[in-house]
């Protein structure tokens, strides 16, 4: 008999399980088949640092959400309504985050004694009421799988392997995700591996199958596609996207693209996405330090590519007196900062907006950088456009801040036309600029300084550290020097002339509120505005994309309302500087837990704010 | 730019006319301390880099901090001064990116070996087509007078009035240590020996590493007399030269094997011919380093010229290969088609 399909508009499942189990995996493909089937889709991956946590423990416990819909969404959801819990430290370790009345479909298998104990269980949480009030479904996903695979002559570790596929295909079957997008994925993945493909097509099928012939699920579930603008999607994550956005404007520049990077947690994705695009022109190189990598970065630079480095909070501090003397050299240079939660080695795979007053302030001397800031995983392409376009345009070193949450999670793109894409004209000197003379440092109508770069004939010039006036000589005038870093602000204040004034989502126009945001709080500010306006309260919403300088209305879009909250995933760095700037009284919202801000909790504070 | 050909080790063979020191000379006025060994130095690069035959316009001299960082501003050349120890790095970045150009760094002991010996390494071990000028003067000048890496043990300055607890560095053998592929060492004020020492520089292909002792008339004034003054540089400059036998002090003292197999310095008359060694700079780096070691300082009898001179990939070059090798295999990027890979759908 067919089982009822039950609608449903959105839909929030976290998959947990042992750090080897392959949840990531797991995840990644339940992602790729509902971005196919063209629901509104967030992710969020969340795990551990270390490699190889020790096995069944909580904290080796790795898990990744998904929230689809079939309408617009915003964040991977605030409490799942589905946990796929792998073992017993994965249902302690994520029971908390359900929502009250959820789902939560175990392997059954993996509860023996042995497995409780590591997890810090005294008793079987499947029999001693712990879920209670939870809808459970006890799945033997081990042995159904080794048994699935049988026939295959694969030792026991390797067909236990397969239980994460098993769990795949029972929750595609819930949600009636297509099967031919992970079928086709494995057959890419492992086709030349005929045992390990048979093998994760057999659980695979096995977990769909259970689901639906068993009588342990009386429903299934179905999300309709959502409303999007035409065009052709596809599901990227902030990592993926920036690295691309880099090749772009390497593109878009004519610019070849130099990356040079020192390992390091999240930002080592950006060094592995671009080492693969060799064909594309993209020169890596993998530094021997942080300072190396930024140097190397500058250098290519000066010898007129686009150089890039790339790293995460502690790499930032160890950069800075590099940043500054790319201030001085005035060339074109994009430092991208996946922030993670610091100070420190603090919790490297963990999320933080943290590194905004870093990026502002974090060099001695009166050292300005244009900062942008992405604020959506698709977004990071344009973001890294951008900073680059601005680089080259003005001449300057830019700090591109992203973030853990933003490179890890993933959300349908549509994927831009190419020659829609902001023209970068790197504009080489190639002559004199003063009579027969060449003056490195005289400035255009952007106050940006000539790039003559190596090899043009006649234009030989020294640059450095040290302070120089127009000639490129140094100069230890003082009025030469206040000229100097009056400039070099009015450089990049200058930048605010070709930016997008701030825009602000206020659809009665009459909300005395303001949400002020940057970065990757933008889905959380979005979402907590909907669910406020929803109850019949207004609020307003603005987004921050450039966060030096400013969008030259900010000013007039703050004083416009009698209240600005600032929600950050830090103590209050942008509210700090608008304060500074603007004198409004800006109030912070501030989480500082090394995850996002959920909705539900801006939501919350929105209300108390308008209470107050 | 780069539809130059590649000639290797020394960037580059432009059709310019006929070059001369002054086509490499800025008009810049020169400021270090009258007497100081940087302007030997800087006269002698100033007059070789003409015979490269290579235009200023693709030369690229790049320097860190400390009184060699003035370089720069002196040669007529694109030029760039960095940061404290980072020149290395910010040349890496040029000649990978550029491995058309005639890239030189110029650097001191402080800067070399200090604070930015972390770069040093890494330069000498990727093979980046790099000529590194290292000044060694053994102190800390610019800040008036600190030991440096390579100051000797019990060294007073102003920040060891009770003398240095440090071993110094011995700058030939930590390149050689680093996997370089040219190392040299030569004396600021032998001009003829410098230039010869810098010819064979520029003709390697990769990174080259130049020791140069330098007097710091002010603050360590002396430090090589032994080598420099004419008079005892007589007797206790060991000069190697490839193929032959390492015979100096005018030929009455030589280096030999001794009888536990190590380097020994010994009176020619008394030493029996086959115990003579005979340079070699294309063998294993352990005769290099016993010669880097048969006199650590110099304050005795010293070897300059070439240590080691060895071939191997060049940086920048495999660089270029690698991204012509993935465009061969997989075809010129299209970025389009990049944005498309993978799962995609339709939205009408």
């Amino acid at each position: 008999m067919a089982k009822q399909v039950e609608e449903k508009e959105d839909v929030v499942i976290r998959f947990a399980g042992d750090s080897g189990d392959g949840m990531q995996l797991t995840g990644d493909r339940f992602t790729s088949a509902t971005a196919v089937l063209g629901n509104d889709l967030a992710t969020l991956p969340d795990f551990p640092a270390e490699i190889r946590a020790p096995a069944g423990t909580v904290h080796g416990v790795s898990a990744f959400q998904i929230h689809f819909a079939s309408e617009h969404i915003m964040t991977p959801g605030d409490h799942p309504n589905v946990l796929v819990a792998m073992n017993p430290a994965a249902l302690k370790a994520e029971l908390e985050s359900v929502e009250k009345g959820g789902t939560v479909i175990v392997n059954e298998d993996a509860f023996v004694q042995r497995n409780l104990e590591k997890a810090g269980y005294t008793r079987n949480p499947l029999d001693d009421g712990t879920l209670d009030g939870y809808q459970v479904y006890r799945v033997p996903m081990t042995s159904i799988t080794v048994r699935a695979v049988e026939e295959l002559g694969l030792s026991r570790k390797e067909a236990e392997r397969a239980k994460n596929m098993f769990a795949l295909g029972l929750v595609s079957w819930m949600y009636g995700r297509p099967v031919e997008v992970t079928l086709d994925w494995l057959h890419r993945k492992f086709g030349d591996k005929p045992q390990v493909f048979d093998a994760n097509v057999a659980a695979f099928k096995a977990g769909y199958n259970f689901g639906e012939t068993t009588e342990v699920f009386a429903h299934s579930y179905r999300v309709k596609p959502a409303p999007a603008e035409p065009g052709m999607y596809r599901n990227v994550s902030g990592a993926t996207a920036l690295a691309w956005g880099l090749v772009a404007a390497g593109e878009r520049s004519g610019l070849p693209l130099f990356y040079a990077s020192y390992p390091i947690t999240p930002a080592s994705e950006l060094l592995h996405e671009l080492s693969r695009l060799k064909n594309f022109g993209v020169r890596t190189l993998q530094a021997e330090d942080e300072i190396a990598a930024a140097n190397v970065a500058l250098g290519a630079s000066f010898a007129g590519q686009l150089g890039v480095t790339g790293t995460s909070g502690p790499g930032m501090d160890l950069k800075a007196e590099t940043l500054g003397l790319a201030v001085m050299l005035e060339l074109p240079m994009v430092v991208v900062d996946v922030q993670r939660a610091g100070p420190s080695t603090g919790m490297p795979t963990k999320t933080e907006q943290t590194d905004l007053l870093l990026a502002m302030f974090g060099r001695h001397g009166e050292s300005p950088i244009p900062i942008v800031a992405a604020c959506s995983p698709a977004n990071c392409f344009d973001a890294a456009v951008e900073a680059c376009r601005i680089a080259v345009k003005y001449r300057t070193p830019v700090v591109l801040l992203s973030d853990t949450f933003l490179g890890n999670s993933s959300e349908p793109w549509r994927i831009p036309d190419i020659e829609s894409l902001p023209e970068i004209d790197p504009g080489f000197a190639t002559g004199p600029n003063a009579g027969t003379e060449f003056l490195p440092y005289l400035r255009d109508g952007n106050l940006a300084r000539p790039w003559a770069v190596p090899g043009t004939p006649g234009l030989r010039h020294q640059i450095g550290g040290l302070e120089k006036d127009e000639t490129g000589s140094i100069s230890y005038d003082p009025h030469n020097h206040e000229r100097m870093v009056r400039m070099r602000a009015a450089k990049v204040e200058k930048i605010a002339d070709g930016i997008p004034p701030l825009e602000v989502d206020d659809p009665g126009g009459d909300a005395t509120l303001l949400v002020l945001g940057w970065g990757s709080s933008y889905g959380t500010i979005r979402a907590a505005a909907r669910r406020v306006r929803e109850r019949g309260r207004k609020v307003a919403t603005a987004h921050m994309y450039h966060l030096n300088p400013f969008p030259k209305n900010t000013g007039d879009v703050l004083r416009a309302y009698e209240r600005v909250l600032v929600p950050e995933t830090n103590t209050g760095q942008l509210a700090m500087l608008v304060r500074a700037k603007y004198l409004v009284d800006a109030k912070t919202y501030s989480k500082v837990q090394g995850m996002p801000i959920f909705a539900e909790e801006l939501e919350n504070a929105i209300l108390e704010v308008m209470q107050a | 730019m780069s539809d130059v050909e590649n000639t290797g080790g020394v960037g580059r063979t432009d059709g310019v006319g006929t070059l001369s020191k002054k086509d490499f000379t800025s008009e810049r006025e020169v400021r270090w301390c009258p007497g100081c060994g940087d302007y030997a130095i800087l006269a002698t690069v100033q007059s070789f880099m003409p015979e490269l035959g290579i235009s200023p316009d693709n030369t690229v001299f790049v320097s860190g901090i400390g009184c060699s960082g003035r370089f720069t501003y002196y040669m007529d050349t694109y030029g760039v001064h960095g940061i404290h120890g980072r020149a290395p790095a910010l040349a890496t970045g040029i000649a990978a990116a550029r491995p058309d150009l005639n890239v030189w760094v110029v650097t001191g002991d402080g800067d070399a070996l200090s604070i930015g010996g972390n770069h040093i390494i890494h330069a000498l071990r990727r093979n980046v087509n790099i000529k590194i000028l290292m000044f060694n003067n053994q102190i800390y000048g610019l800040t008036k007078g600190q030991y440096s890496p390579t100051s000797e043990e019990g060294k007073v300055t102003k920040s060891t009035p009770f003398g240095s607890l440090d071993h110094p560095f011995n700058p030939i053998a930590l390149a050689l240590g680093a996997e370089a592929t040219f190392v040299a060492r030569s004396i600021d004020n032998d001009r003829q020996h410098l230039t010869q020492v810098l010819r064979q520089a520029a003709a390697h292909r990769g990174a080259a590493f130049v020791e140069i002792y330098q007097n710091c008339i002010v603050f360590n004034d002396g430090a090589f007399d032994l080598l420099r003054e004419k008079a005892q540089g007589v007797h206790n400059q060991i000069r190697l030269e490839h193929g032959k036998p390492i015979i100096f002090d005018e030929g009455k003292q030589c280096i030999s094997v001794g009888d536990n197999g190590r380097l020994v310095i010994t009176d020619v008359e008394s030493t029996p011919p086959e115990r003579i060694i005979v340079h070699d700079v294309h063998v294993r780096p352990s005769l290099a380093f016993a010669l880097a070691h048969t006199s650590p300082w110099p304050t005795e009898p010293t070897c300059i010229g070439v240590f080691r001179e060895v071939e191997r990939p060049v940086y920048g070059e495999a660089m270029e290969h690698q991204i012509e090798a993935a465009t061969e295999r997989l075809g010129k990027g299209d970025l389009a088609k990049l944005l498309h890979s993978g799962d995609t759908w339709t939205v009408n």
